[in-house]
This record gives C-alpha cells, sequence and structure tokens, in this order.
C-alpha cells in the first residue's frame, strides 16, 4: 500500500509520483515490484489503469490477481499463455470422463455376470440413475462456457504444437485467484 | 494501396507497409479481431509480443491474443480465469467420482473371489463377507451404497 512516503510498485516502476489515490498502489506494493513489471509488459500500464478504473474497487483486487495471473502464463508461454492451460485443462476432463465411463461399464459387466452372488451388494437401478445424473450436472458446467468453446476448435486443430510447448510447463496448481 | 490496409493499420490510420506484422493475422475483413486485443493489450503491444514470437508461430500467437481479449472483455474481473476455475472444479469433481466407483469395483471384485473361492457352502458360508462386520469397520465405503 502506498504510504505518504514510499512510492508504490507501479510508480516506481513509471517514475511518476504516487499519489495519495494512486489507482495502482492498494494493489501493487512496493515490497512485489515483479507483479506490476509483468502485468506492465504484457497489458501496459494505462491499460491496465483503464480496465481498472472501469470496475468497482470491490471487484479491483480480483481483477489484479487475474491480470497477474494471465500475465504470468503469457510470460510462460509467449504463443499460447493461459489459452494453453485450459486447453490441456479441458483435454483432462475429456479424459477423466472417459476413465468415468469405462469404470461405469466395469460395474455393469461384473453385475451382469454375477448377479446372483453379489445381489446384496449392488446399488439398486435409482442409484445408479442418479450417480449417472450427478454426472450430467457435472458435464453442465462446461455448458455455461459452450460459447467459448467454439472458440477452441483452433487449439484442437494444432494440438501437436500445443502439447509440444505444454510438455515443458507445470501447471499452475491450485494457486488460484483468490 | 490504401484499400489493401489491414484491420491494424485501418484501426490506428495509418498505411500499411508491405511488411507489416499485423496484416497476415488481422485481416481487414474481420475488425473486430484487432479491436478487442487493442482495448486490452494496446496496438503496439500486440506488435512488441508478435515479434517476439518465431513467424511460424505467429498465428496461434494471434489467435490467443484474440481469445484471451475476448474473454476480458466478456468479464472484465477474472477473464479467462474463470473458465480455468471451473475446469479445476470439474477435474477434482470427476477424480472424486472416479475414486469411488473404482473403490466399488474393487469391493465387487473382492466379493466376486470370495463367492467363486468356495463351492463348500459350509466352508463358504464361514469364509464369507460379514456384511455387517464390514459396515461397521468401514462406515465411509459404506455409505457411498446407501
Amino acid at each position: 500500500m502506498g504510504s505518504g512516503n514510499s512510492p508504490c510498485a507501479s510508480c516506481k516502476l513509471l517514475r511518476r509520483r504516487c499519489a495519495k489515490d494512486c489507482i495502482f498502489a492498494p494493489y501493487f506494493p512496493s515490497d512485489d515490484p515483479q507483479k506490476f513489471a509483468i502485468v506492465h509488459k504484457v497489458f501496459g500500464a494505462s491499460n491496465v489503469s483503464k480496465m481498472l478504473q472501469e470496475l468497482p474497487i470491490h471487484q479491483r483486487a480480483d481483477a489484479v490477481s487475474s491480470l497477474v495471473y494471465e500475465a504470468n502464463a503469457r510470460v510462460r508461454d509467449p504463443v499460447y499463455g493461459c489459452v494453453g492451460a485450459i486447453s490441456y485443462l479441458q483435454n483432462q476432463v475429456s479424459e477423466l470422463q472417459m476413465q468415468l465411463a469405462v469404470a461405469q461399464a466395469e460395474i455393469l459387466c461384473i453385475q451382469m455376470q454375477h448377479e446372483p452372488s453379489v445381489a446384496a451388494a449392488i446399488p439398486n437401478p435409482q442409484q445408479i440413475m442418479e450417480f449417472q445424473e450427478q454426472n450430467n450436472n457435472n458435464n453442465e458446467l462446461t455448458h455455461h462456457h459452450h460459447h467459448h468453446h467454439q472458440y477452441l476448435n483452433f487449439a484442437a486443430s494444432s494440438s501437436n504444437v500445443i502439447h509440444d510447448s505444454l510438455s515443458r510447463e507445470t501447471l499452475f496448481g491450485h494457486d488460484m485467484v483468490s | 494501396m490504401i484499400s489493401g490496409r489491414c484491420a491494424a493499420c485501418k484501426n490506428q490510420r495509418r498505411k500499411c507497409p508491405s511488411d507489416c506484422i499485423f496484416s497476415p493475422y488481422f485481416p481487414a475483413n474481420d475488425p473486430q479481431k484487432f479491436a478487442c486485443v487493442h482495448k486490452i493489450y494496446g496496438g503496439s503491444n500486440v506488435g512488441r509480443m508478435l515479434q517476439g514470437v518465431p513467424t511460424y508461430l505467429r498465428e496461434q500467437a494471434a489467435n490467443a491474443l484474440y481469445l484471451e481479449a475476448k474473454w476480458r472483455i466478456d468479464d472484465p474481473v477474472y477473464g479467462c480465469v474463470s473458465i480455468i476455475s471451473s475446469f479445476y472444479e470439474q477435474i477434482q469433481n470427476a477424480e472424486i467420482e472416479l475414486a469411488k466407483i473404482q473403490t466399488q469395483v474393487a469391493f465387487y471384485k473382492l466379493q466376486i473371489q470370495h463367492v467363486e473361492a468356495e463351492p463348500n457352502l459350509e466352508v463358504l458360508q464361514s469364509q464369507s463377507i460379514n456384511m455387517e462386520q464390514f459396515e461397521s469397520d468401514n462406515p465411509t465405503i459404506t455409505s457411498w451404497f446407501n
């Protein structure tokens, strides 16, 4: 936070006076110069300022966090940035859903082959249907963003390039927007 | 050739040189594309970022920048990060479900082994899994079936 005397990280980098109402000061403390440096590098200080000004104050901290996240992704992967991570995660989801389907089929198989002996332990059809409904609800999350999926087609068609650039990448863990 | 200007140079109201870095990726017939990246990253920034990438990857980079800019315009607070968040959540949920089902499968297989191993009914009865005992020993797994 910018005190009266010490400029925030942004004003230090931009070499200007850090005013009391500096828009950057609450989010770019002077003890973390990298944070602003990377956001400035990808988005530019004036764009960040503009974006923050257009948001109500209580949303600015989250906006800064997500901008920092995106800027970091773009620096780590100058070609695909966050889009690479999204593509990778989408593949992970697909694979997990496939594994789920296989495991479900395996259960059905076992039930059909050994029904008399394991009849006591088989969940009733109601339970199976509830489980499958839960699965479908998980899929709805993708539908909320389905209007984004049309944009991801280009990523799917060049999945080799994405895969190669991602093979060095580690995901950002769960250090998400707070 | 004023009519041959790419979307970037049209937007910036300047001449479009023959080696314009934007023109292969920001054609004049799609002004939206450049308008979006310009709004979020700034025109000169986009040019600089494209220059930092080998030529054969610039189209991918331009498209990725366009996607991210579009998501940021749609959601000015979280941008594409909300998509990443929701994917993490989906993955977490799917992994939990998968673990549940795989445990179920293992449980069934264990039951089958016990049933098939001993055709002698007396031995079978004495060796079969005591469901009550199992349930009290494994309340969590039991709750998945109830």
